[in-house]
């Protein structure tokens, strides 16, 4: 059976655990930092040293650790791109900008443990010689802001933040940026043009690779709250051990935001793959199951923009038989291990590990009117096909939901969510706001179809109608 | 094009390495760096390659003179690399080609740098696909107003649209409605419902003219380019976000409405509001000049010029314009004026005959001038102008053409150091005859008490002034848009341009009756047209020894100075 595995989230929900420095430091805090701080250079074979950071980066790389921001691209790989000989300075930015709709986990961590974020990435810093950090917060959580400027006071007074931390010689300042509550300050070249007082439109890459280009043009990493807050338990642990956690190429543990139509919406932490989504959905420890005497519809797997799954929907994915060939099993939608293999094997994403769950009691073309008017006004504009694109799709939407719709209405949306994804954009926003799109209608085209019928049907019969009774209907108006 | 002009500002292409790659199934060497917008060495991009290859991909956003920011995603292309096998050998096909593996997704060419062996692909179906999707986005919002844009004709959003675009379109919407006729600043308006948002305007205004005024608001399809509040959008060369604006979103105070582009006659010529000599095309109608627009060359403007300069030509069509040749106030033939000066020139006591020239006056001119001089023994100057000069391209010199008065010998290498002797030498009554060209000498310390002194005052003008209502013979000039002839600028480049405009009345070309003045006095001859004149100059100049009008190419070429 499922169970919730807490690495993450071991404290935070903890009676009495509170997010000042001295209920840190009574569970272990910052242990970790000095652990790392103090490590020897390792000889290898060769008879050359292993540094302590590049000790690090090392075991970053063995954990197998992947980005919990959405892409779920190998944090190790990330690090290993890192322009170390520019003699410009590197940077470390904390995004700190959740904003995909149905995600709700960074959060828990900012507010509940701000420091477990900041020694993950104090050590983070230490292991990629980053000297000045930046934690870029979502406009809209104020609090969560004071909190961990709170934080960053207790650890400097502490000494584990500023010059010389704990005596190693090792110096690391950070800092806490708000964004003002723009979606596409999440996106890592946006997010670095948005804390250099610019307007967040992201950037081209190339040549603008963060890891070489980045912040003032110096290389920079950008990672996730939770990946940076993993980095602390892959040192505790060694890499090798938190490889164990999860399923291979899945380690760790995944913090999932589940929403909607369940009886127990809220924040499970897994271990990556060791859950199904119907587990997830129906299992009394996660989500208890659908509201009494509903069915399920429609599931969106990773956050807003992640494609949607239908009730009912098979998958053939490639598994291993008993003697280790490969095959090809019918997964059933609910069945399918939530990790990022999996989900990306069905055509959809795990991106940010938020569970939207809906039932039959809803209007399919009204959820996806209000996802697409999300994107729409989030568009940063800069590019031409998203900026127009995800208006079209949006304005459309509108129209079908407000009784003015086409029977071709649904070819007409995807027609135009075509347009937008397949690298034809700057920035990943042009898939975020096409998938939802592309999926909805391929996946529930009767109910796009039908409803732009019902609508035109009706028009025609207002203008088949005696002109008294049209009168009769205005006057009732 | 000249070739001299062409190359003298690139670096030497041997220093290159080149690199092979293939656009649309053409192989093509290309050098692996080339100068990006600030003139840098950066490694070429797939634009690049193509216009090297001469295979148009249409574009809104690049512009080569302007950071690469690509935005519009016009330019998108599908590529193939060679392929590499597990021991990172290019895998070859059967017939010991490389095996090229075509990228699954598209990159835009205007930022994305070429490798060997890459291949390009601008034509297939999923190119064309791509250009229509970017074209229909383009147009769902925009006004479609074409019949009453000054752009017409002249856009991209129109030539793309008949080029690469859809003709139906799909949208059934409403459209998004944005500020329209917004009062950008002195010189320009802005239509934010045209703008298709490349953002040329904003970065031209601030890594070019180093302004930082322009910004977009808003957010998505909502976005618009607005200036700070409060702020106008002024500066010296806000104009030129007009010409690279590739829709009619930004337009001219000064041209908007005026004149529909496809009736413009487009004549290459030389701005002369200062001595940098930025190229320009003159755009007239039926010997009207509506407009300037910069002409591209990188030795002197690149593709830009001030305001200040554009808007310098409303002087030439003034109707006060000297009209007729007068001598003492009767209106007379050429030939008989000029009859009756050679003859008085001619009579002449050496030493008696001073000549103040403009340095608005082309080489050619001058040089005529100077042998007039010589055979007289007499005595000239000019007049300098001094303003204030930027860091971009204007010059604190207002006379364009300084450096040609100077090497034809009309003046020293300090401009008006002699105007003070023709003074005196007019006050001793040992100067009896003044000619003077294109100069109010009443401001230059030639009062009128001077002038009404001297039994003959020649003086050849375009405007009315204090020195020509006291000339005793009067000579209609042309401005330069009226003529041809060269200039050569505060660098020492030697331009020439073209008539776009016929010059009023009687007005004739001094070069053209200076060349009749020299013979009737000098029996030199042999240069009755321009080109021939510009080549007898250039034997007859050190400076400009070698150059022929032919081969000063449209562009100009540099002489030692």
């Amino acid at each position: 059976m499922a169970q919730e595995y807490k690495l993450i989230l071991k404290y935070a929900d903890e009676p009495g655990y509170t997010p000042d420095i001295e209920c840190y430091l009574r569970h272990g805090g910052y242990d970790v930092l000095k652990k790392a701080l103090a490590l020897q250079p390792r000889d290898l074979p060769d008879g050359k040293k292993l540094s302590g950071p590049e000790q690090i980066r090392e075991d970053v790389k063995i954990s197998g650790l992947r980005g919990r921001g959405g892409a779920g691209f190998s944090c190790g790989l990330k690090w290993s791109f890192v322009d170390r000989k520019s003699g410009k300075p590197i940077y470390l930015i904390c995004n700190a900008d959740e904003s995909e709709p149905g995600t709700f986990k960074d959060r828990q961590i900012m507010y509940k443990d701000p420091h477990q974020l900041i020694e993950g990435m104090a050590i983070s810093c230490f292991a990629n010689d980053v000297h000045l950090a930046y934690i870029y917060i979502r406009g809209e959580m104020v609090d969560g802001a004071k909190i961990l400027n709170r934080a960053l006071k207790e650890a400097r007074a502490k000494g584990f933040l500023g010059k010389n931390i704990l005596g190693s010689g090792y110096d690391l300042e950070m800092h806490v940026h708000r964004g003002a509550g723009a979606y596409i300050c999440g996106e890592e070249t946006g997010l670095i043009e948005s804390l250099e007082g610019k307007r967040p439109y992201p950037r081209i890459k190339p040549p603008y690779f963060p890891a070489v280009l980045g912040l003032w043009m110096c290389p920079t990493i950008v990672n996730n709250v939770e990946t940076l807050c993993n980095i602390k338990h892959i040192v505790a642990m060694g890499g090798a051990e938190f490889a164990k956690l999860g399923t291979p190429n899945n380690t760790g543990t995944r913090i999932v935001s589940l929403s909607g139509h369940v009886k127990r919406p809220g924040y499970y932490e897994i271990e990556t793959g060791k859950a199904t989504i119907g587990e997830l959905i129906s299992d009394p420890k996660f989500g208890g199951g659908l509201r009494d005497g509903r069915k399920l519809k429609a599931v969106i797997p990773g956050g807003s923009s992640a494609k949607v799954f239908k009730a009912g929907e098979k998958f053939k994915l490639k598994k291993k038989d008993a003697e280790g060939k490969e095959i090809l099993v019918e997964t059933d939608m609910l069945d399918l291990p939530y990790d990022f293999d999996s989900l990306a094997a069905a055509g959809s994403m795990s991106g940010s590990s938020a569970i939207i769950v809906m039932d039959d009691s809803t209007d399919i073309v009204e959820a996806l009117a209000n996802i697409s008017e999300f994107y729409a006004h989030e568009s940063c504009g800069q590019c031409t096909p998203c900026r127009e694109g995800s208006l079209w799709m949006s304005k459309t939407l509108h129209r079908l939901t407000h009784g003015e719709g086409r029977a071709q209405d649904a070819d007409y949306l995807v027609k135009i969510a075509d347009n937008i994804p397949g690298g034809r954009t700057i920035c990943a926003f042009g898939e975020a706001c096409s998938w939802p799109v592309q999926s909805f209608v391929a996946k529930f085209k009767d109910e796009f179809v039908a409803k732009g019928a019902a609508d035109e049907a009706r028009r025609a019969k207002e203008v088949a109608a005696p002109v008294e009774q049209q009168a009769l209907a205005a006057a009732h108006h | 094009m000249s070739t001299a002009a062409t190359t003298e500002t690139k670096p030497a292409p041997t220093a290159i390495e080149k690199i092979k790659v293939k656009v649309d199934g053409r192989e093509i060497e290309v050098p692996r760096l080339i100068a990006d917008w600030s003139g840098k060495l950066t490694p070429t991009t797939m634009i690049q390659a193509c216009e090297l290859a001469k295979t148009e991909v249409p574009h809104y956003c690049y512009h080569p003179k302007l950071p690469v920011v690509g935005n519009c995603r016009m330019c998108l292309v599908e590529y193939g690399m060679p392929a590499l096998g597990p021991d990172r050998k290019p895998v070859l096909n059967s017939d010991g080609t490389p095996k090229i593996a075509k990228m699954p997704r598209p990159a835009i060419s205007c930022a994305t740098p070429i490798s060997p062996g890459m291949e390009i692909y601008t034509t297939t179906p999923a190119v064309k696909q791509m250009r229509e999707g970017v074209l229909e986005s383009l147009l769902i919002n925009h006004p479609l107003d074409c019949p009453i844009c000054d752009q017409a004709g002249e856009c991209k959003l129109q030539e793309y649209s008949v080029d690469y675009g859809q003709s139906a379109s799909r949208f059934v919407e409403t459209k998004v409605h944005k500020p329209k006729a917004v009062d950008l600043g002195p010189r320009i308006m802005l239509d934010a419902e045209r703008c298709i948002l490349c953002t040329r305007c904003i970065r031209f205004t601030k890594d070019i003219a180093g302004d930082d005024a322009l910004g977009i608001i808003n957010r998505g399809s909502y976005n618009t380019i607005a200036t700070f509040p409060g702020m106008p959008f002024d500066n010296n060369y806000t104009l030129n976000t007009v010409d690279i604006c590739p829709v009619g979103a930004l337009t001219s105070k000064d041209f908007r409405f005026k004149m529909r582009v496809w009736f413009l006659k487009e004549t290459k010529s030389v701005c002369t509001s200062c001595a940098t000599g930025c190229n320009v095309l003159i755009g007239s109608r039926e010997d009207k000049i509506q407009r300037y627009t910069p002409r591209e060359n990188d030795a002197v403007n690149g593709p830009w010029m001030c305001d200040a300069g554009r808007l310098n030509y409303k002087w030439i069509g003034r109707d006060d314009r000297l009209k007729d040749v007068l001598v003492r106030g009767q209106k007379t033939t050429w030939t008989a004026a000029l009859n009756e000066i050679s003859d008085k020139l001619k009579k002449s006591q050496a030493g008696s005959v001073a000549i103040v020239a403009s340095a608005r006056q082309t080489n050619e001119e001058l040089w005529l001038i100077s042998k007039l001089k010589s055979k007289l023994g007499a005595i000239s100057d000019s007049v300098a102008r001094v303003g204030e000069s930027d860091k971009l391209l204007v010059s604190a010199d207002k006379n364009p053409n300084t450096n040609g008065a100077r090497l034809t010998g009309i003046c020293f290498s300090e401009i008006g150091t002699s105007l003070p002797q023709i003074a005196n030498g007019i006050a001793s009554g040992k100067i009896k005859t003044l000619i003077v060209f294109g100069e109010d000498v009443t401001k230059h310390g030639i009062g009128a008490d001077l002038l009404g002194k001297l039994d003959n005052l020649i003086v050849s003008d375009i405007l009315p002034n204090a020195t020509t209502k006291l000339a005793h013979y009067i000579l209609p000039g042309c401005a330069h848009a009226e003529k041809r002839g060269s200039f050569t600028n505060t660098k020492g480049r030697v331009q020439k341009f073209m008539k776009a405009v016929e010059a009023p009345g009687d007005a004739r070309a001094e070069w053209e009756f200076l060349h009749d003045l020299v013979f009737n006095v000098t029996g030199q001859d042999g240069f009755v047209t321009i080109e021939g004149l510009f080549n007898a100059m250039a034997a007859d100049v050190s400076a400009f020894n070698g150059l022929t009008w032919a081969t000063l190419g449209d562009t100009g070429v540099t002489v030692k100075i």
